[in-house]
């Protein structure tokens, strides 16, 4: 009897002691309480959803959504369905994340070498920018923006540039490109000749790195896509007219709008993330160390040269990894165009929430849409920093 | 004859020639660093030319041609800012609808920060040690202060609002997120593939998801799946998400602290003997926290610029104080001002977190010495 009792403490602090058999223990006790905690959430839920009398789903999408939308990439209207207004959503996030990324890439990799050049004014100026926008919250920039926007002239005493762009409080008006027959051609050479100097590029630098003759890569690359479609536009006899806002006693005719929500939210948007982008490049260029540069300058390198072969290259290995966060964090910052009403994935997400009462779903839905939007952007950010990266012994 | 070699003798000595005018002083700081070539001297003009054509429309608007008196707009009769609002509407901004006899309890649990964060950030401090107690007490103190009750009257949490609005939700989500950070970033290093699984999925979904749709969460969805007899204010529930939000930046901070930490460490710990618990709580921890501390300044920066976005779901801080003033009759229309106003206050308190953390950044970094 009091043998036992021994033998079987003696096992449980065997097992104890057992640092795997402890582990797995201690595994399913975390399972066991998370499947308690999920438990309790969706017994609630029923309960909750019972008491309003909703029922969980997704067939709402199939239903009409009856709200106007003022921006809309494609085809929509009032009847259209609920599930295809995400969808116009979903495009104008996409529309104003990527005008932001490529715009706050310039400007934050302009005031990034800017801030480094050694004239003190126009570094201290840029420091005052990147410090000024990155204290100050991107939501308060964008109303601030916003309210600069509509808080132009209105329609009747447009501000005019060159009479043919208009700024007012309902936007900007600007001249909309009419192609005409033939234009297409147009687009195929210009296609063509950006494949035609993928091709040279590859073959000028297997050439480089097997005889070590250089090649004019930049002459010859910006001949083959600029030439080619230039020449074939004026034989073609110019097939691109304009279409140029004429101002009426009311409004405009012609040209196309752009609403003052959306050059708000992307001009916020790339001056908030450009200062965040520019303390990257910096950060990156001065990792490179000195004596890269004096290296390349003993070997007789020019200064354009050495920035070109040397320190960029090595730069943008310690650049990419945070350049991708602040692009995830741009995308994600779209999603503030809910406070001056652009109509974005999550505004009209709100309004069909507002509309059918399906709340789980709809949030379900901007949580899916953005996880993957950041998991495919850090996928292919991953990629690329791959790519780049010191290859080593 | 013999000669004798020459040597300057000490009187003859030449005099000592300042150096060239072009080279020194105003003049040779100005060529070096402003116009020391075309293109800088280019750029310098450029600068130069956008200050003159900035500056002084900015300080004739804010300072010159402003009025600072009045009671409303229509009091206001220059060309330039209106700043009457302030000297009106200042409790609004700072203190949103707490009661006005009760906002020393505001004013006072602000001040408290002082000795609470004084320890942690200045180790070195006399007495250090036995402030930790009361910095361990502050979120206590605090919350006690802020909401009532034990014989202080009682303040609903929908009266918070302004700038302490700000205020409690950043640092409450700070404050929660830093043990469940320490632990999900524990539990994305750890050896066990369901805790480390689990870890790694809440983190990135924490991340992949912009604030807002969690804002979203906490007003809509939370009623949902909490029980219906069971109900939680709105800004209690808001802090529960932003500590969730939070709480995956903050993991991601101290494991890059924990990654810092060399094996060395770890192995010296397991060769005395010590447990995974006393190995973390005496030797890793304590060092990898003090070097993430610059990491968790700037999460915190981030976090509280984010709780602007309450605005979404209806709250009112500060910036939706500032909406609803503009909106009134009385004040139609100053945006601008008001928006000012808030960005300088937003300014001033991230632009010093910041400053205060690149120090410690350069503190920790010993590469350099």
């Amino acid at each position: 009897m009091a043998n036992s009792r021994q033998e079987s403490g003696f096992q449980i602090r065997r097992i104890w002691s057992d640092e795997r058999a402890r582990s797995a223990l201690f595994q399913i006790l975390v399972v066991l309480g998370l499947a308690l905690l999920v438990a309790f959430f969706v017994a609630n839920t029923m309960a909750n959803l019972q008491a309003r009398g909703m029922e969980p789903g997704f067939g709402f999408l199939q239903d009409p959504a009856f709200f106007e939308i003022n921006q809309n990439l494609i085809e929509y209207a009032s009847t259209s369905t609920f599930g295809r207004a995400l969808v116009v959503g979903l495009l104008n996030t996409l529309l104003v994340s990527a005008a932001g990324i490529i715009s706050a890439t310039v400007i934050g990799f302009l005031a990034g070498v800017f801030r480094l050049s050694n004239n003190w004014l126009v570094g201290r100026l840029i420091g005052v920018y990147v410090e000024f926008t990155r204290n100050v919250p991107v939501l308060l920039q964008i109303i601030f923006w916003w309210s600069i926007l509509t808080g132009l002239p209105k329609v009747a005493d447009s501000l005019s540039i060159g009479n043919s762009l208009f700024l007012n409080n309902r936007g900007v008006r600007m001249p909309a490109p009419i192609l005409e027959n033939g234009f297409g051609w147009v687009a195929l050479a210009f296609l063509l000749g950006v494949f035609a100097s993928y091709l040279v590029g590859r073959w000028a630098r297997r050439r480089h790195m097997a005889t070590g003759q250089p090649f004019p890569m930049l002459w010859v690359g910006l001949g083959l896509v600029v030439l080619p479609p230039l020449l074939l536009f004026v034989a073609l006899g110019q097939p691109l007219d304009w279409d140029i806002p004429e101002k009426t006693r009311f409004n405009f005719r012609g040209g196309f709008n752009i609403t003052p929500e959306l050059v708000a939210l992307w001009w916020a948007l790339t001056t908030y993330t450009g200062a965040f982008i520019s303390e990257i490049v910096r950060a990156g260029i001065l990792s490179v160390s000195k004596g890269q540069s004096e290296a390349a300058h003993a070997l007789g390198l020019r200064p354009g040269l050495t920035m070109r072969k040397i320190i960029i290259p090595q730069a943008l290995r310690v650049i990419i990894p945070p350049l991708t966060s602040q692009y995830l964090n741009l995308t994600k910052n779209s999603s503030l165009a809910i406070a001056i009403g652009y109509q974005d994935l999550v505004s009209i997400g709100n309004t069909v929430l507002n509309q059918s009462g399906q709340a789980i779903e709809v949030v379900g839905i901007w949580m899916v849409v953005y996880l993957s939007l950041s998991l495919g952007t850090s996928a292919f950010m991953n990629w690329y920093n791959s790519h780049i990266a010191l290859v080593e012994r | 004859m013999t000669t004798s070699p020459f040597f300057r003798q000490p009187n003859d000595m030449l005099p000592e020639r300042a150096p060239p005018v072009a080279m020194s002083g105003i003049i040779g700081w100005l060529r070096a660093n402003l116009f020391s070539g075309w293109l800088n001297t280019g750029l310098t003009l450029l600068a130069l030319y956008a200050l003159w054509l900035i500056i002084p429309g900015l300080l004739n608007w804010a300072f010159f041609d402003a009025d600072f008196a009045g009671t409303d707009r229509f009091a206001c009769t220059g060309t330039g800012a209106c700043w009457a609002w302030f000297d009106q509407r200042i409790d609004q901004f700072l203190y949103g609808f707490y009661p006005d006899e009760q906002t020393w309890r505001v004013n006072l649990a602000l001040f408290l920060i002082l000795p609470a964060l004084a320890p942690i950030l200045f180790d070195k401090m006399p007495g250090a040690k036995q402030l930790r107690w009361f910095s361990l007490a502050f979120p206590f103190v605090a919350t006690f202060l802020l909401i009532g009750g034990f014989g202080l009257e009682e303040v609903p949490t929908n009266k918070f609002g302004g700038f302490m609005l700000n205020v409690t939700v950043g640092l409450a989500g700070i404050v929660l997120s830093l043990p469940i950070g320490i632990v999900l970033a524990l539990g994305r290093r750890s050896k066990m593939p369901i805790v480390r699984t689990l870890s790694v999925a809440f983190i990135e979904v924490f991340r992949g998801v912009p604030l807002i749709t969690l804002l979203f969460v906490a007003a809509i969805l939370l009623p949902i799946f909490l029980p219906s007899s069971f109900s939680l204010d709105l800004v209690v529930r808001v802090i529960v998400v932003v500590t969730a939000f939070a709480s995956a930046y903050m993991a991601e901070v101290i494991r890059g602290g924990l990654q810092a930490i060399p094996r060395g460490q770890y192995e010296a710990a397991q060769a005395l003997g010590l447990g995974y618990w006393r190995m973390m709580g005496l030797i890793i921890l304590p060092q990898a926290l003090k070097i993430s501390i610059p990491g968790i300044v700037n999460t915190f920066i981030g976090l509280f610029k984010d709780t602007t976005l309450v605005i979404v779901i209806g709250l009112f801080d500060v910036l939706n104080i500032g909406r609803t003033m503009i909106s009134n009759p009385d004040w139609l229309g100053l945006a601008v001002e008001t928006q000012v106003f808030i960005s300088l206050f937003f300014f001033v308190v991230c632009f010093s977190m910041s400053r205060y953390s690149v120090y410690l950044e350069q503190r920790l970094d010993t590469s350099k010495h």
